[in-house]
């Protein structure tokens, strides 16, 4: 219903909807049969809960774990969403910003824990020989060595920001006037030459970064938890923040005003005024630099890591995006947070390695049923 | 071949001089002759090169006749695929990022057809034929399933669909629970994979056959008797036979191409909505288009598995797509001659490139060199830059060929978007459009179905040019 329609009368709406359920077209059928795979799905988790047959308290853990995956899913997928509205092409070398962040933000903040205690190839390398240093030696938790991840985090974002724009500088300036799909292209080629350039300096072995995280265990009793993962908490505060700030960043400056109108209409915003160069930094700066920070986050949450850790969450994200209707930010929200419910809460019926298949599974049946996504395509930047 | 038509063959080495062709016939066909010629010009000169650097640099004679060997095998196999993922993206427009799934379910689907039934997981011990032609059947429907539903979907939602969907294929495969679905014995074996007995795999069972077996083993007997493995004479004559399904394919697609069938897929690429409105069922034509290139893309992944005795998941990862996606528009998109010399180009120095230069850099500064860039960046700044050099070059080969990929992506992106061979590509008319004489005496209809049976020679590179230009 557009906005038009608001004063038309009760009796139209009532013979569209017979209308439209009279003679439904293919995509709507496919879109009840989800629903009701889903309201199926719910009513079976009640009859679990309520039969006893699993506990609340797993389901809490699933949910929980998915919020936090969903955190830092947003984090990247609102970076894609904002390059995928304002500069018009699916960028697959995102995933990549994510690794970007992860390795240069770990190296800084194990330069700072180890300054002079290890040599510098030793710390910036996580320890390539045997006998270097370790993430646990180092104290690479947030209460023993609380500047050094602080740091790591912040260096993790301007790194990973440095990194995309020598990118959009050396590639996608040179593009600007080119297709969706051979940018997409190009940006495979990104992908795969950021990944393996991180890949000759790190090797392609996966590597631990952390100490095991600190817990607290005395939480107050009306807490739903019973111990809190400091890095994990760490995750979800810092993503949260980020997050509002990106909100109040859209909605109350004048950048935010720019952004938000060159993706609805880019040559209307050129000619209106808007400085669309300025307004595509700022948007390869707020995506970068939230895409590193999601990556750092993640080494943070996880301990272990390799050079393909973008890569793996690049289609997780994708799914969020889709999900959420591309270029929406609110819409990526929404998108991550179904996307990371979905990969946990998914186990209560299916194992483990099976779950990213729900996940994809759900994303292209909603690129089938409703390509705008779930919000219904409102693009807000 | 069968389609060849040799009197289309003398004109077109001068044809690109414009206007030099105009006696020739209107009607846009394939040029066999010169795009032969064009093939082996390219094949040749690059086993020349590698030769002549093998031999130089001192990485011996052998090793180099390996190299060639294999950047044959894996030629003709991305040639496959090449051609396979044209008729997708080169000829009708649809971005079809998901070969590597594709594969996996041809491969997959021929493993457990011929696997023994006694082993794990169980197989159907069925013939081998029979086995690769299930996989291909497989992957066709696996494609029909797919593309029903998203053919409306936008070009690069259908990228990532596909995507999605082949890493669906291999997160499936890679499963636990589907390793031995139920108390059948049957299934996929998650991740460690199928292992083929050796009364299953395809090497020997074409050596067992009546004709190909007794020209094997004479040429098994003559390789033996200059001192070449037997081994080697059985890899070099699967090459052969993959060589031979290249000039299929390539066969068949061109056939395509230049039928009816094919026009209108040529025109769904330019315009959709302007084929749908001069009455083409571009839905039907689509979804055959996508269908066919699927099953091809299946049967290419029984191809390479027919190389080896084990199949597993890792054999699929999203890199094999790219691989082919390179391979392609290397070669020019539209283009099946640009296809093959594209797979060639990007076995030869994109994918064995890197290993050549690897085997040259043993030959001449030994093995011994550090594991990690830590233990080089130590080496060279205690003075010895071959160390550096070493890492980077031996013990980071592969690094390096993703690395080159990458950058002749992103370069070919910005500087020839067309590919070497992509001012070729086939315009969608029937007849040369670019010059009005020509039109009047070629004098059939656009749409007839004069062509089925010769479809060969004339329209100059320039004139395709022109056409296509002339056409949007």
């Amino acid at each position: 219903m557009g906005v038009g329609n608001t004063g038309g009368k009760i009796s139209d709406v009532v013979d569209d909807t017979r209308e439209r359920l009279s003679s439904p077209s293919s995509q709507e059928i496919f879109a009840l049969l989800i629903v009701l795979g889903i309201v199926v799905l719910l009513l079976d988790l009640v009859r679990r809960l309520v039969m006893g047959e699993m506990a609340v308290g797993r389901l809490w853990r699933y949910t929980w774990n998915g919020l936090v995956d969903s955190l830092y899913i947003a984090l990247a997928a609102i970076g894609l969403s904002m390059t995928y509205s304002i500069l018009r092409f699916a960028n697959f070398s995102h995933g990549d910003l994510v690794t970007t962040g992860a390795f240069s933000g770990w190296a800084v903040a194990w330069l700072i824990g180890g300054w002079g205690a290890y040599s510098v190839g030793e710390l910036v390398l996580f320890s390539p020989t045997a006998a270097g240093p370790t993430g646990g030696g180092l104290g690479m938790d947030v209460l023993a060595s609380p500047v050094a991840i602080l740091v790591g985090l912040v260096m993790a974002a301007l790194m990973t920001i440095a990194v995309a724009l020598a990118i959009d500088r050396l590639v996608y300036r040179r593009m600007r006037d080119a297709g969706g799909i051979a940018l997409l292209i190009a940006s495979v080629g990104v992908a795969l030459a950021l990944r393996y350039i991180i890949g000759v300096f790190w090797t392609v072995e996966s590597h631990s970064a952390t100490a095991s995280a600190p817990i607290i265990t005395d939480v107050p009793a009306w807490f739903p938890v019973e111990r809190i993962n400091l890095h994990e908490l760490t995750l979800v505060v810092t993503a949260v923040g980020l997050i509002v700030g990106l909100h109040l960043l859209l909605q109350y400056t004048k950048l935010g005003k720019a952004m938000r109108a060159m993706a609805d209409n880019k040559d209307l915003a050129l000619i209106t005024g808007i400085p669309t160069e300025r307004v595509i930094f700022a948007t390869w700066t707020i995506g970068a630099g939230l895409a590193g920070v999601a990556g750092y986050l993640i080494v943070l949450d996880r301990g272990q890591f390799s050079i393909n850790i973008g890569w793996f969450l690049l289609l997780l994200i994708f799914a969020a995006v889709i999900l959420g209707g591309i270029g929406s930010i609110y819409g990526a929200l929404v998108g991550s947070l179904v996307i990371g419910l979905t990969i946990n809460v998914s186990l209560v019926w299916i194992p483990a390695d099976l779950n990213e298949i729900a996940a994809f599974t759900l994303m292209i049946l909603i690129l089938i049923v409703k390509p705008d996504g779930l919000l219904g395509g409102v693009e807000t930047a | 071949m069968s389609g060849a038509d040799p009197e289309g063959d003398p004109g077109t080495d001068t044809a690109d001089v414009p206007g030099e062709d105009d006696e020739e016939s209107a009607m846009i066909r394939p040029k066999w002759g010169s795009d032969l010629f064009l093939i082996a010009k390219v094949v040749l000169a690059t086993y020349a090169l590698f030769f002549v650097v093998g031999v130089l640099s001192g990485a011996g004679v052998n090793a180099t006749v390996g190299t060639i060997q294999s950047i044959t095998f894996w030629a003709a196999l991305f040639a496959l695929g090449a051609l396979a993922l044209n008729l997708h993206w080169g000829y009708t427009g649809m971005f079809n990022i998901g070969i590597a799934g594709f594969m996996a379910i041809g491969a997959y689907t021929m493993s457990i057809a011929i696997a023994s039934p006694d082993g794990t997981p169980a197989g159907f011990g069925l013939p081998i034929p029979i086995g690769i032609l299930l996989g291909t059947i497989a992957a066709g429907i696996a494609g029909l399933v797919l593309v029903i539903p998203t053919l409306r979907v936008r070009a690069d939602y259908f990228a990532i669909v596909t995507l999605g969907f082949s890493e669906i294929v291999r997160l499936s495969v890679q499963s636990r629970s589907l390793r031995q679905i139920g108390d059948t014995g049957y299934g996929t074996g998650g991740g460690q994979g199928i292992r083929a007995t050796p009364v299953d795999s395809v090497v020997p069972w074409l050596f067992d056959q009546p004709i190909v077996g007794d020209v094997g083993g004479v040429i098994l007997a003559a390789g033996e008797a200059v001192g070449i493995a037997s081994s080697v004479t059985m890899r070099g004559m699967y090459t052969f036979i993959l060589i031979l399904f290249v000039v299929a394919f390539y066969v068949l697609l061109t056939r395509i191409a230049y039928s009816p069938f094919g026009r209108v897929l040529k025109a769904i690429r330019e315009d959709e909505l302007a084929a749908k409105s001069l009455g083409k069922r571009t839905d039907r034509a689509k979804i055959a288009a996508f269908a066919v290139g699927c099953a091809l893309m299946g049967l290419v992944g029984t191809l390479w598995m027919g190389s080896r005795t084990h199949i597993s998941p890792d054999h699929f990862m999203p890199l094999i797509t790219f691989y082919v996606f390179v391979a392609l528009i290397v070669g020019g998109a539209g283009s099946n001659t640009g296809s093959v010399i594209g797979g060639f180009a990007f076995a030869a120095f994109i994918f064995e490139g890197p290993r050549f230069v690897r085997t040259m850099v043993r030959a001449n500064l030994g093995a011994d060199f550090p594991r990690t860039a830590y233990g080089a960046f130590a080496e060279f700044g205690a003075g010895d830059p071959t160390a550096l050099i070493g890492y980077v070059l031996y013990q980071q080969a592969d690094e390096v060929r993703y690395i080159i990929l990458g950058v002749v992506l992103i370069v070919l992106m910005i500087k020839r978007p067309d590919g070497l061979l992509g001012h070729r590509k086939e315009i969608s008319a029937g007849v040369d459009l670019s010059r009005q004489g020509t039109v009047a005496d070629g004098g059939r209809p656009a749409g007839g179905r004069t062509d089925a049976s010769s479809p060969a020679n004339g329209a100059d590179e320039t004139a395709a040019k022109d056409g296509g230009d002339r056409d949007e």
